[in-house]
């Protein structure tokens, strides 16, 4: 059996790195996910894992070696936060490209400028079209259960792609919070042992990787890069049932809440999902029809899945915590509308940004946007710009 | 094995990858060349300096010999530093459009 430990996200992603014991870390620091780097060194210096640790001098750096030591043949892991994930951000498509098992904790912070350290999406939102797979924790237990099942998934044979665990930068890294923390003999054994595909460093066979590739061949290459995302879907669906049949806690694409029934429906990503979720409770209490989906997989994106989820909804919010400057559609809305749009279902969405450079996000805001979508339902018609929600007009 | 020009999408290898090693070598590189080297055997003094600084290995000493040597013609790209680097100037940059073959 496990024990319940009281962490902060960031210790509990470090303890889930150790118990995984990766044989590559290669990371630079920086705020809010310093500490995921920090307490993995104090294991390493304290001999508690095996890891090779590559001090780099830049996120582009330290995501270069991480994807050599994949490619070489290790199981490899990394955190970073905005300004690194933007650093990073050619070497990201790089990995996705050569099809790299990797496993990146994303502390979601805002990027520069001006210069912010504190919570918004856009730093992951800024690396979507990357090629990575990219799941939204709510907490610092899913942040821990994240962890392990990223392993799984990236590394699953008719996946082998890199994996961003994202979870909000200090509202879930640096707040304590009780977490199951399981035995590191059970936890160990699920994850498995890792299984290298083509290790460079395998010199009987040797292969030619990251080629000159021209018109003769780029696009077919990028055509069979799209083949992994349906394979990622789906081991993101089977790897988070195994988990818990093996740990009891559900994982899946998205978590739907109070939804079966629910006439308005707020969907959402990362630790603003629980604030939805207590204002349903509420609202139910009062005998609203309000529901919740929270989404786990933003890449690949399960837009038939949403579709069926919210096609019955009388009104559908999006959240969004990042603006994509010059779309009305940010980036979680742009892809709701779209997958509700191909897939036939007629459903008014309404955008919403908020909680930019950390904005606090409260329940009566939310509590204003059940208020927003019973309008809406009733009127059938909403705006197609999106609403700011905290923003001091 | 190098794929061949129109193997479909379904038949190349995840990642991009060419499942051998040593390709670069059946690469034309040598269709980007708008210059080609020639070089008058007769100023030669087989210093090496050409074989030193060619960035693509075409220089391809013959019986330890440059003097007398062909230019592999597959990789070099015209860049024209053996001529830039060859003490004797033996070695003269021609337009593509005005070599015989």
């Amino acid at each position: 059996m496990g024990q319940v430990q009281a962490l902060e996200g960031n210790q509990a992603v470090a303890e889930a790195m150790r118990q995984v014991n990766p044989d590559v870390m290669a990371a630079y620091p920086i705020t809010p996910s310093t500490e995921v780097v920090q307490t993995f060194a104090q294991f390493v210096a304290d001999g508690k894992v095996d890891t090779e640790f590559v001090t780099v001098e830049s996120e582009h750096s330290a995501m270069s070696a991480c994807i050599s030591a994949a490619l070489a043949g290790g199981r490899v892991m990394n955190a970073t936060s905005s300004q690194g994930v933007a650093l990073m951000w050619e070497m990201l498509y790089i990995a996705a490209s050569l099809r790299s098992p990797i496993t990146l904790a994303v502390v979601n912070r805002a990027l520069s400028g001006n210069i912010n350290i504190h919570c918004d999406h856009s730093d992951s939102m800024g690396a979507r079209d990357c090629g990575w797979i990219q799941l939204f924790c709510e907490d610092a237990q899913e942040a821990y259960d994240t962890t392990f099942q990223a392993v799984r998934i990236g590394e699953a044979l008719d996946v082998r792609l890199p994996v961003m665990v994202c979870y909000d930068g200090f509202l879930v890294s640096h707040s304590v919070e009780m977490v199951d923390v399981e035995e590191d003999g059970p936890v160990r054994e699920w994850v498995g042992a890792y299984q290298a595909v083509r290790p460079f460093l395998d010199l009987e066979h040797p292969y030619t990787i990251g080629p000159l590739d021209l018109q003769d061949f780029y696009f077919e290459h990028k055509r069979g890069q799209v083949e992994a995302y349906g394979p990622a879907k789906q081991a993101i669906i089977e790897v988070g049932k195994s988990f818990e049949a093996a740990f009891g806690r559900p994982y899946g694409l998205m978590e739907p809440y109070q939804l079966d029934d629910a006439e308005l429906c707020i969907v959402s990503l990362g630790s603003t999902a629980g604030t939805v979720k207590d204002v349903v409770d509420a609202g139910r209490a009062a005998g609203r029809k309000i529901g919740s989906l929270k989404l786990r997989a933003f890449r690949p994106f399960p837009h038939a899945e949403l579709a069926a989820a919210l096609g019955g909804c009388r009104a559908v919010a999006v959240l969004d915590r990042s603006i994509s400057f010059g779309a009305d559609a940010a980036p979680l809305f742009g892809e709701i509308t779209s997958a509700l749009y191909v897939h036939g279902a007629q459903v008014p969405v309404t955008g919403y940004v908020y909680g930019l450079g950390g904005r606090e996000i409260r329940p009566e805001h939310i509590e204003s946007v059940y208020d927003d979508l019973q309008d809406v339902a009733a009127s059938g018609a909403t705006s197609a710009e999106p609403r700011y929600l905290g923003l001091r007009e | 094995m190098m794929y061949k020009r129109g193997t479909p999408w379904r038949e190349l290898a995840p990642g991009g990858i060419i499942p051998e090693a040593g390709t670069a070598e059946e690469y034309n590189a040598g269709s980007w060349r708008t210059f080609r080297p020639v070089r008058d055997d007769e100023k030669c003094i087989d210093c090496f300096f050409c074989w030193v600084y060619c960035p693509d290995n075409a220089i391809v000493p013959v019986d330890g010999h440059v003097e007398g040597s062909p230019y592999d013609l597959l990789h070099c790209k015209g860049c024209g530093l053996c001529a830039k680097v060859c003490p004797k100037d033996a070695i003269t940059m021609v337009k593509e459009t005005e070599c015989e073959d």
